[in-house]
């Protein structure tokens, strides 16, 4: 996991990259919740995740959750097929802002 | 029909990677595609974190998996079946979330996992005998081979 965040600290990018299942997705959110505090505009990039269990889309959700109470917004770029059939499947596709 | 490939395994989060690795071992190598692999091994995910959690709380016990696999033409039928000895849990009679809302806040974090299996897998059965829970998951994969 990477993250890029902007000179004036309002844009983060996060790079999520190999396996999100039930063991790491606590330790995602954590790190995310200590970096987003400041952030306006979330980005994650999902170029290099290949796998993204139910776990890690509870993080999403609730990050979404966040970045909307405090008028942020959140964007999710770069989902490769597989993923993006979890999202079709729940139907988290039509609540995430995703850019092709 | 392949033989049974079983693994006993104490049911604790932690083991996950050892499931993982077991449900990985034995699809690799069996011309199935990578796709269907990662779809089996998030349903497997799903089922397996349910029991780590759930099943013996706030003990814990043993879990044991099933695999097997039969070859015809052009697919081949996947069964994996679970088992623990914990508390009766169904999962498929859980409902399901509704995401059709459009307002995130009213979206539950909960309940998306076994949503989930339904979704992906042919078939899902649940059964309680001599005080076994046994769910058991059934996919049809179409294999690579030409």
């Amino acid at each position: 996991m990477h993250f890029e965040k902007s000179s004036d600290g309002l844009s983060m990018t996060v790079k999520l990259s190999g396996e999100i299942d039930s063991i790491n997705a606590p330790n995602l959110e954590e790190e995310l919740l200590h970096k987003i505090d400041t952030v306006k505009n979330l980005t994650f990039d999902m170029k290099n995740l290949e796998y993204l269990s139910s776990a890690g889309l509870r993080v999403l959700l609730a990050t979404q959750k966040l970045m909307k109470s405090k008028e942020g917004n959140m964007i999710i770029k770069n989902v490769n097929d597989e993923v993006m059939d979890i999202f079709k499947v729940t139907g988290f596709i039509r609540l995430f802002t995703i850019e092709h | 029909m392949s033989e049974l490939i079983s693994l006993k395994i104490t049911a604790l989060r932690e083991n996950l990677a050892k499931v993982f690795e077991f449900i990985q071992d034995n699809l690799n190598n069996c011309d199935i595609p990578k796709k269907a692999i990662r779809q089996i091994k998030l349903c497997v995910e799903e089922i397996y974190m349910n029991i780590a959690n759930y099943a013996y709380n706030p003990k814990t016990g043993e879990a044991r998996m099933h695999i097997q696999m039969q070859n015809n033409e052009q697919y081949i039928n996947i069964i994996i079946q679970f088992e623990d000895n914990g508390i009766p849990y169904d999962p498929t009679t859980k409902p399901d979330p509704d995401t059709s809302k459009t307002n995130i806040d009213n979206i539950p974090i909960g309940g998306l996992g076994i949503y989930l299996v339904k979704n992906t897998m042919d078939n899902i059965k649940y059964e309680r005998k001599n005080n076994t829970n046994i769910l058991t998951i059934e996919k049809n994969v179409e294999t690579e081979r030409k």
